[in-house]
């Protein structure tokens, strides 16, 4: 497939404070991103699990955002610690199933980071249409 | 109505009807449509254009009729379809359209009914009337007159006026033109008045209105009012129209003005404001040309349901502008026009509205905003300025003196004098004048009844120390009545003076309170889900980028989804009523609402769920405008797209959510308020004046705050009387505890339940303190400057500093020859991007004492933008009388000072280019005071770690919401106040605390609050009851059983953050509203289509 056409299929786990209100402040500044992306909030970037990200990458996403409080700003305490220490794990998963571990990042962005958070997806949706389609997708 | 009961059958359906009901009627009402068009429910019926033709049998004879006439008849049988009637229909298309070839009813009626060209002659190439008589008849018979009716016979059948001339008879109310199917009438061909449509007051008359009217979309109650003035039926007690039509027979013409007592304890006035009319400023052209608009209409010409419908057009032909021009301080800052104030939030909205004008004109979009100073003091709405700059809008310093139209285009020729003093003229195809605020008539009226004291303006005069309260005890004041300002301060104002009030009345608290009832929830346990879906325009907003419509479409075919529709605000009060109804219609018993974010709105619509009987965590909410159609303007196809997919996940979901029960937990009735200053003592005076127990937390070994060091106020007052008794009343309040010398070492809880756990005196002992709320009001400090010689030079003084030594009588400072002041020391600039607010209010105090002291002193205020908003430009403008000289500088070329000696004298050389004479400027100083930032201390930081609450890109505290939440955290419970919210003064922070302690009182008022639903819960039956979950929680909600062998959750601990369900590996641990199978189902249908 021309990469120029290749139009990535790109999940993002927004928790619900932090991300998922800088994702609302970004649309709130209009600040334009690139339209692959498909938010799924969670109460806390913690909730994530790695089996969601797994599912994701077999039914054939390109790339996985997860999306969480800076550190030491989560709603929770300490949800984001857990994510921050699970993500790397889940990377190396993905390297085993022969999918690149650069598809999935772990970022933090606040509620006040509205542009911060359009580039983020502006940044990740390039790195994957570099990247190509997901390997795993039709085998 | 009235009548037996007869049963006919309309198109093989049984169909119920009334006695005296005709065909047409009784198809209606079961929803059959037949096409009319000489029908109108409110005349008699004319048969006329027969279209309503019908095939009637009736003792196996069959025949057509015209149904509009023909009345029902026990047992009819009637065909509206039936090939017969179709090929009269068809016939009676193609006769009228060569009667009336123009009319668009009839070429619509001939595309639906396949009818291509007429074989007939047409007579009229340009006719538009199809003979209906619906104007002749409205006349006469609902109007009462008849100015109009038909003249000639056969083919030379029209309706016009007895001789053809324009007649005295009509009234030109204008009912003729509306009910035209074709668009035929002219009312200026008929009245001999001149016709004048009523002004939609809320488009600031850009587009009209009928007498009976909605005000505005998002009015509560939203219900239509009749406008006596205009309405036919209260003129000459004809029409009455909309009596009949109304099916809840709610119109009644005999209402009169009822005076109702109310009991009350005590008042809070806020009637708000009018905007400044510029019509009698000849040399603007308001009114005269109609491309120039008042700020305010030009709002509504952006907005999505405003007279252009959010498309950008210019009154004078409707063609998108290429150049605008906005004009400030129209009606402010001028004391021969009576305004002498600044209205403090024009600066801001007019850049506003021009960055929210480029969204709504992709294409290039000229814009230049004629300002005298920026005045964008506002927490955080410098950034907004830059970004104004950023964004390609030219700010021009210059005094507009007069606006001329270019013949012919509608074009306006501006004539200014900038900087420089030399007259200019720039074109432009719109100007918008940035009116000021005014005090409404019918306030300063109020005031006067109330026997309440205004300023020499009219708005309600209030002092430094008691901004909400009116000279009248128990009489509050609120918003922009109180002087001029903006969203975020009236919201303030507002809960302060609820807090004001609620003081007062907190001996008869809940004495007069009715529980809100709902009906009893309905049980879904074990049903099939039947989802609603409700899809919101959002006016432009989501409509003008996603295809809403298509969109709705798709959704119908989802699995499970009972019903769809789409709104053009999903929000709105009457779409809530929609919903219930359609609820109750369709049996739903899941909802799911496309429209903004959650964050914002799921509290609304899951109000509606409960009202409606279904539990509120039944509901669903996706995201389409703030994270897709705002975010992806330019490509309407992909938003669309990704607007289907996110609601075939929202549903996916949805299909799986399950009813909730929220625990209740019993609130601790005390507070917390961290901050001994000015905020942290009104607040915990505030609650404690309510009885309700303070904790008052203090770092210092005394309370005061940075109000220690300020002694007078602009107004005259003296800060340390105040000071001094505030300090007082709290020492001795008996629900007051003060703890001094006192830092926080942790905090958890939460709202209703927080533990802070505190140390004082360093470390020697540590307290636990049990509270319900916990107030943040821990203050900001000078800014220790780096610059301008500050510290090394002792004449080189912080604006505070020389308050102090002016307080003391220096003679040293109070006698000097030569002072500069220098103004945005550390604000504004790269480090600190924001406005500290009060440092050009703290200049001229200090600037008007000292020439109160030495007339003959000379004070030169070097600045960049003087911000003396609301009532202080009245005190730059006696600054400026009283010899003050004022001289800006710009940022790229800030004053340099050098030590010199001179005459025997020890000097401070100024030095400095004059943007205004364009030359190097040179002042020899005896005394420098630097107007400083104030910042957020460094213990904010550890603060906003322990309460879990955010800071903003400058240290200060973020608060929920910058506009509707000033004083609230997103965590619950936690409230903020004063500086540590953002630079302000000491009468806007006083305003603060009483609205934070209001706003903790609906906390503490309460003996039980209700948690979230969204918790964790175990599925026992697969717990292998590891302990992973337990070591975990950072609330310590889970503990393991140790008898059983399984995890338990502490419902009331938990906070629902999920991170135990991650980390289960049998996946026991769930939470409730993002189960795993929930979140699973998400990701699936957001691949999988």
């Amino acid at each position: 497939m021309n990469k120029e056409e290749f139009e990535p299929k790109i999940l993002a786990f927004c928790c619900n404070w932090c991300a998922y209100a800088g994702a609302d402040l970004a649309g709130v500044s209009r600040m334009q991103y690139p339209p692959n992306i498909r938010i799924i909030r969670v109460m806390c970037s913690g909730r994530v699990e790695p089996e969601f990200v797994l599912k994701a990458f077999t039914l054939g996403a390109d790339g996985v955002l997860v999306l969480g409080c800076h550190p030491g700003d989560c709603h929770y305490l300490s949800g984001n610690y857990k994510t921050m220490r699970r993500v790397p794990l889940t990377k190396r998963l993905l390297g085993q199933f022969g999918v690149e571990q650069e598809r999935l990042k772990l970022e933090w962005v606040s509620a006040a980071e509205g542009a911060r958070f359009a580039q983020v997806v502006t940044d990740f949706t390039s790195k994957v249409k570099e990247l190509g389609p997901n390997p795993l997708k039709g085998s | 109505m009235e009548g037996k009961e007869i049963t006919l059958e309309i198109d093989s359906r049984e169909v119920k009807a009334r006695e005296g009901m005709t065909i047409l009627e009784a198809a209606k009402s079961a929803g059959i449509n037949i096409p009319t068009l000489c029908y109108h429910p409110a005349l008699t019926p004319f048969g006329a254009c027969r279209i309503c033709s019908v095939e009637i049998v009736q003792r196996g004879r069959s025949r057509i009729v015209t149904s509009c006439v023909y009345p029902v008849e026990e047992g009819l049988v009637v065909k509206t379809k039936s090939n017969r009637v179709i090929r009269d229909r068809k016939m009676l298309i193609e006769l009228m359209l060569a009667h009336a070839p123009k009319a668009e009813v009839i070429q619509e009626l001939a595309h639906e009914y396949g009818v291509e060209r007429t074989r007939f002659k047409i007579e009229d190439e340009e006719n538009l009337c199809i003979l209906c008589g619906l104007c002749a008849r409205i006349c006469e018979e609902r109007m009462g007159k008849s100015a109009i009716n038909f003249v000639g016979r056969g083919v030379n059948r029209k309706v016009d006026t007895p001789f053809h001339i324009q007649t005295e008879d009509c009234m030109a109310c204008g009912a003729c033109a509306f009910v035209c199917p074709t668009g035929a009438i002219k009312l200026e061909d008929i009245t001999r008045y001149k016709p004048l449509p009523i002004p939609l007051e809320f488009d600031q008359g850009l587009s009209s209105r009928s007498p009976i009217y909605i005000p505005y979309p998002q009015g509560v109650p939203n219900v239509p009012v009749i406008d006596r003035d205009k309405c036919v039926h209260f003129l000459t007690g004809e029409c009455g129209i909309c009596q009949e039509v109304c099916q809840a027979r709610a119109i009644n013409y005999e209402q009169e003005d009822e005076i109702v007592e109310i009991d009350a304890g005590a008042i809070i006035l806020a009637p708000g404001f009018d905007e400044f009319d510029p019509s009698p400023l000849f040399n603007y052209g308001y009114r005269r040309y109609p491309n120039v608009v008042t700020s305010i209409e030009f709002e509504r010409m952006l907005s999505a349901s405003g007279p252009f419908q959010g498309e950008l057009r210019r009154p004078f032909d409707r063609k998108p502008p290429q150049r605008i021009a906005w004009i400030q301080c129209i009606g402010s800052r001028d004391e021969s026009l009576g305004c002498g104030y600044c209205s403090s939030v024009c600066c801001t909205y007019a850049i506003k509205e021009a960055i929210v004008a480029k969204e709504h004109v992709p294409s290039e979009l000229e814009e230049t905003i004629f300002f005298m100073d920026i005045r964008t003091h506002g927490k955080d709405f410098d950034k907004f300025y830059e970004r104004g700059k950023e964004e390609g809008i030219e700010f021009v310093r210059a005094k507009v003196y007069g606006v001329e139209e270019v013949d012919g285009t509608g074009n306006l020729i501006l004539r200014y004098v900038g900087e420089d003093d030399r007259p200019s003229t720039d074109e432009f195809d719109l100007v918008v004048l940035s009116i000021g605020l005014r005090p409404s008539q019918e306030a300063i009226e109020l005031g006067k009844r109330l026997g309440i004291q205004l300023n020499k303006y009219g708005f309600c005069h209030t002092s430094a120390f008691s901004p909400v309260e009116t000279s009248k005890p128990g009489i509050f004041v609120c918003g922009a009545f109180q002087g001029p300002k903006d969203i975020p301060e009236t919201v303030m104002q507002a809960s302060g003076a609820a807090g004001n009030a609620s003081t007062l009345l907190a001996p008869a608290r809940n004495t007069l309170t009715i529980k809100k009832e709902y009906p009893p929830e309905k049980d879904v346990t074990g049903e099939e889900p039947r989802i609603g879906v409700f899809i919101c325009h959002c006016g432009i907003n989501i409509g003008g980028y996603v295809d809403v419509p298509e969109v709705t479409e798709y959704v119908k075919t989802l699995l499970n989804v009972a019903y769809a529709e789409n709104n053009l605000y999903t929000c709105s009060q009457d779409t809530q009523e929609k919903i219930k109804a359609m609820i109750e219609e369709h049996k739903l018993n899941r909802v799911v609402v496309a429209s903004c974010t959650p964050r914002t709105h799921e509290p609304l619509f899951r109000e509606t769920l409960k009202e409606a009987g279904l539990n509120q965590y039944l509901f669903e909410m996706s995201n389409i405008r703030d994270q897709c159609s705002w975010v992806h303007m330019h490509e309407p196809e992909k938003a669309t797209k990704k607007a289907k997919d996110l609601l075939r996940m929202a549903v996916a979901k949805a299909r799986l959510i399950e009813p909730l029960k929220p625990l209740s937990t019993p609130v601790n009735h005390s507070a917390l308020v961290i901050g001994g200053g000015v905020a942290g003592m009104v607040s915990a005076l505030t609650l404690a004046d309510q009885a309700f127990e303070v904790h008052l937390i203090e770092r210092e070994g005394e309370l005061g705050g940075v109000a220690k060091r300020i002694h007078y106020t602009l107004d005259s007052e003296d800060a340390q009387i105040f000071l001094g008794d505030l300090i007082r009343k709290v020492k001795e309040h008996p629900k007051i505890r003060v703890y001094y010398n006192t830092w926080i070492v942790d905090a958890y809880g939460y709202v209703g339940n927080f533990t802070t756990e505190i140390m004082r005196y360093r470390g020697r002992v540590i307290e636990k303190i049990e509270h319900g709320v916990t107030i943040i009001a821990t203050g900001a400090q000078e800014y220790k400057p780096k610059e301008y010689l500050y510290g090394r030079d002792p004449r080189v003084l912080t604006q505070l500093e020389l308050e102090e030594e002016i307080a003391r009588e220096n003679p040293d400072i109070v006698g000097c020859d030569n002072l500069v002041m220098i103004q945005c020391v550390g604000s504004r600039n790269g480090e600190r991007p924001y406005c500290s607010r009060v440092c050009c209010n703290q200049a001229i105090k200090n600037a008007l004492k000292l020439k109160e002291i030495k007339p003959e002193m000379n004070i030169y205020i070097l600045y960049r933008d003087m911000r003396t908003y609301g009532f202080y430009e009245e005190y730059y403008l006696e600054a400026r009388q009283k010899g003050v000289i004022f001289l800006r500088y710009d940022p790229e070329d800030k004053p340099r000072l050098s030590q010199e000696r001179k005459n025997g004298r020890y000097l401070i050389r100024v030095e400095g280019k004059d943007p205004v004479l364009g030359e190097e400027v040179a002042i020899d100083a005896d005394i420098i005071a630097l107007g400083v930032a104030m910042v957020s201390p460094e213990e904010a930081r550890e603060l906003a770690m322990l309460y879990k609450v955010p800071l903003n890109e400058d240290g200060f505290f973020l608060e929920a919401h910058v506009k509707l939440r000033p004083v609230d955290f997103a965590t619950d419970g936690v409230f903020l106040c004063g500086l540590a919210h953002a630079p302000k003064s000491i009468k806007e922070s006083i305003a603060q605390a009483k609205a934070a302690a209001s706003r903790a009182t609906t906390i503490l008022a309460k003996e039980t609050i209700t948690a979230e639903g969204i918790v964790c819960f175990i599925n026992e039956d697969i717990c292998s009851g590891c302990g992973i979950c337990e070591v975990l929680c950072p609330y310590g909600a889970i503990v393991v059983n140790k008898e059983r062998k399984v995890a338990e959750v502490n419902e009331a601990l938990c906070k629902g953050c999920g991170t135990c369900c991650a980390a289960c590996p049998s996946g026991a641990a769930q939470q409730r509203g993002f189960t795993r199978d929930q979140i699973a189902s998400m990701v699936e249908t957001a691949l999988v289509v």
